[in-house]
């Protein structure tokens, strides 16, 4: 164990937070697009399947929700603390948990694609 | 005569709505909450593509739900607001220097937005929609 896990920490929530400022809004929009019907090209089933069915497919998606559910958790410590919520150390585990389960269900669906 | 230091009052739970700056703070803060709820999405929406188009295509049609579209324009207020806080303070959290000087903070922020709209309409072309 290093001295500190702090830097790593604190790194993945910085990276997280800057890919989810540039990607998340339009990734929304996207999303947006095909709940009003107008599904957009990338998100027919047909084409989806065949982007995540690629390894490059694979790891973009993989990126954007392992980063986004790593800063989630990890601002979400924060701030649960900033509402006066204490025991920090079971927040820990709770949040970095959940962002653990969420990232490894998505590997295993990317990997069954 | 005993001393008796001052102890600010501060309540620990409701103390950000004393003045807009805590606010922000604190909104800029709960931002994540709705990107983790977004990325939760995301993972429901690998399932379903896992699952089959059956599935797939019902999760759409979950989306456009009332719900689901509310849902989602909560999320695409939060994640702009994600988005405009995050920039502001790249220049505080990645200074360059250049020489003996500091590249101003506004061209720093202005680089950033700049590389987030040549990205969006690049997601958008390769999505199809532009």
């Amino acid at each position: 164990m290093p001295k500190s896990n702090k830097p790593i920490v604190w790194g993945l929530f910085a990276a997280g937070g800057t890919v989810t400022a540039f990607i998340t809004p339009v990734l929304v929009v996207l999303t947006l697009l095909a709940a009003a019907g107008h599904v957009p090209d990338l998100l027919t089933y047909d084409r989806l399947h065949a982007f995540a069915a690629h390894w490059i497919g694979k790891a973009v998606l993989f990126g954007i929700v392992f980063l986004s559910l790593w800063h989630a958790a990890h601002r979400l410590r924060i701030t649960l603390h900033d509402f006066g919520i204490r025991g920090d150390a079971l927040v820990a585990v709770v949040v970095y948990l959940f962002a653990a389960a969420g990232s490894v269900a998505s590997a295993v669906t990317l990997l069954r694609i | 005569m005993s001393r008796r230091p001052y102890v600010r009052e501060m309540p620990t739970t409701h103390w950000f709505l004393r003045q807009p700056r805590y606010l922000r703070y604190m909104a800029r803060e709960v931002t994540c909450v709705f990107i983790g709820a977004y990325a939760v999405l995301l993972v429901i929406a690998l399932a379903r593509l896992a699952e089959g188009r059956e599935a797939y295509e019902g999760f759409l049609r979950a989306l456009g739900s009332t719900a689901g579209i509310a849902f989602q324009v909560v999320v695409l207020a939060f994640a702009l607001y994600h988005t405009v806080s995050w920039f502001s303070v790249t220049p505080k959290a990645m200074p360059i220097q250049r020489g003996e000087e500091f590249v101003p903070g506004g061209v720093i922020i202005g680089a950033h937005y700049a590389g987030w709209i040549a990205l969006s309409i690049v997601v958008l072309v390769l999505a199809g929609v532009l």
